[in-house]
């Protein structure tokens, strides 16, 4: 599978929904731990509504599809998460060409989505954030994209990135949120919008894995 | 977790459901989760919109009414409102002269409402935004999202509120709303944490003779923890707090708000108050006009906070305007 088209799309929206379904409960203990404790309901209820048929005409193609999934997002999630969420999956759906795209596509749109999130935001790498999952990945899949690797292997490096940004979190302390109130005593936590994100980005790897 | 609710997925519109049987005199729209006046005001006046999570009733719905809010968005419990939620009760509200949101700083909230005063003005309409910050336990907004906004919200709600009831233009309304955030400041200090329905334990565990000082309102844990002392010693150090992020000099007079979190009987909110009265005293701080209750809560999180605004002629007389909400009521 090397070309990200409208059914990989909606393929990776459903596992994406699935996986935070499957998560929630640990979001919302990571949120517990440094925020309010909501991460995982709020954004199980924003991904449900993305698998709920929509009343548009068909997508013409994988950014059609993100770019009304944002839209969902940002209208059902609330919090920090709707909007941040939301406005990357509309960055996404923006920067995809129709019918099929690439995986230096793919790598223009986590850039895009990387952006977009700093731009409402305001995070920067290392405020303990969800940027902080988002940026490696889209670094790593632009790299794999300038070594012409297949979209498998450009999700799978993004994904092991993200991962990787996400346990580096544990020792900030934050600085963007509702856990930077919490000063240095938000130190020694996961962040749950970093983890969120290696979840959402995991789905991706594992979907386009499959043959 | 022991709450009178019938699930924790319903509670908000099963709330929402109660409040508009409560209050027949207001329009809450179920399905847009939003509460208006009842009654359009006579004349086309700017109008105020408030919002946020659910959790800190009386906030912002039991402020909608004539003198102060003209609509209330509240978002799930502890979540800010989404934007389709504050630009339907933008639409609704607005007279042709102009809307302001009155956001209190959180990430969340600030995201949301943005989102919402971009699709408001791509319809044309002319909205402005003041943001409440007046906690004092969160220090240095390079190192976090900056302050957060608590007991302030209802000051500035009922101020403006009042000034836009005359007719006041939407820019002289903003500017008494951001001159009144920054004249005032909050701190607070919670006995117990907040249990959220969905979540269904306490937000933070503390022992019996700890306390969580500097808190917010969401439930999450405090700047340090300390022992249980007497509640005048308490009070002392949250008003030595408030006034060294304060102006305050002797002989000013303050509008004081003693805040209960939640859980607090009024009790212990009045001998609050008493101790903050003396402590002022010592200052030479006259407390002109105040609130003693539950305001802007955090569920059933136990403690107090102290809101000081320094006050004025205009905006005692602002405070004392007639107001006819389901929690502040005067003529």
């Amino acid at each position: 599978m090397d070309t990200l088209d409208t059914a990989v799309a909606a393929a990776w929206l459903r596992a994406a929904a699935s996986a935070v379904e499957r998560h929630e409960s640990e979001l919302t203990a990571l949120d517990a731990a440094i925020g309010d404790g909501d991460h995982g309901s709020n954004l199980r209820r924003g991904f449900t509504a993305v698998g709920l048929p929509g009343a548009g005409p068909p997508p013409t193609g994988p950014g059609d599809l993100f770019r009304v999934a944002g839209r969902t997002l940002i209208s059902t999630v609330g919090g920090a998460s709707g909007p941040l969420y939301g406005t990357a999956f509309r960055a996404i759906g923006a920067a995809l060409p129709a019918p099929t795209a690439t995986v230096a596509d793919l790598a223009g749109a986590l850039e895009a989505a990387l952006a977009a999130v700093q731009g409402l935001g305001g995070a920067m790498p290392g405020d303990k954030t969800m940027v902080d999952a988002l940026a490696p990945a889209a670094a790593a899949c632009r790299e794999a994209a300038d070594q012409g690797l297949g979209l498998p292997a450009a999700a799978e490096s993004a994904a092991r990135a993200a991962e990787q940004g996400m346990r580096d979190t544990v020792p900030l302390q934050a600085r963007k949120g509702r856990a930077s109130y919490l000063g240095p005593r938000s130190v020694g936590h996961q962040d749950p919008g970093a983890t969120s994100t290696a979840l959402i980005l995991r789905a991706l790897a594992e979907v386009v894995a499959t043959p | 977790m022991k709450k009178l609710i019938n699930d924790p997925e319903t509670v908000l519109p099963d709330a929402l459901a109660g409040f508009a049987a409560a209050h027949p005199e207001l329009a809450v729209d179920l399905d847009a989760r939003i509460i208006t006046r009842g009654t359009r005001p006579a004349a086309p006046k700017v109008a105020l919109v408030s919002g946020g999570g659910s959790g800190h009733e009386p906030l912002h719905a039991g402020f909608v009414g004539p003198g102060m809010l003209d609509a209330a968005c509240p978002g799930e419990i502890f979540t800010s409102p989404v934007p389709d939620q504050v630009l339907a009760a933008v639409r609704t509200v607005h007279r042709g002269v102009g809307v302001l949101l009155v956001v209190k700083n959180y990430t969340g909230d600030v995201m949301n409402f943005r989102l919402a005063a971009e699709l408001a003005a791509e319809d044309g309409i002319e909205v402005r935004t003041v943001l409440v910050d007046d906690d004092v336990a969160v220090e240095d907004s390079t190192w976090t999202a900056g302050r957060r906004g608590t007991g302030a919200t209802v000051l500035v709600e009922k101020a403006a509120g009042a000034l836009a009831e005359r007719g006041a233009p939407l820019a002289e309304v903003a500017a008494l709303a951001e001159r009144v955030n920054a004249a005032s400041r909050s701190f607070a200090i919670a006995l117990t944490a907040a249990t959220v329905p969905a979540v269904g334990h306490p937000g933070f565990d503390l022992p019996e003779d700890r306390i969580e000082v500097g808190v917010g309102i969401h439930g999450e844990p405090g700047r340090r923890r300390e022992p249980l002392r007497p509640a005048r010693d308490l009070v002392a150090e949250v008003v030595d707090t408030v006034l060294a992020d304060h102006d305050l000099a002797t002989g000013d007079r303050v509008l004081a708000l003693v805040n209960g979190l939640g859980a607090t009987p009024l009790i212990e909110l009045y001998l609050v108050f008493g101790e903050v009265h003396a402590r002022l005293a010592d200052h030479g701080i006259e407390i002109a006009r105040n609130l003693v209750g539950n305001y802007v809560t955090s569920l059933d999180m136990a403690g107090f906070s102290l809101t000081l605004t320094k006050a004025d002629d205009q905006l005692l007389e602002l405070w004392d305007a007639p107001v006819a909400t389901p929690v502040l009521r005067w003529s």
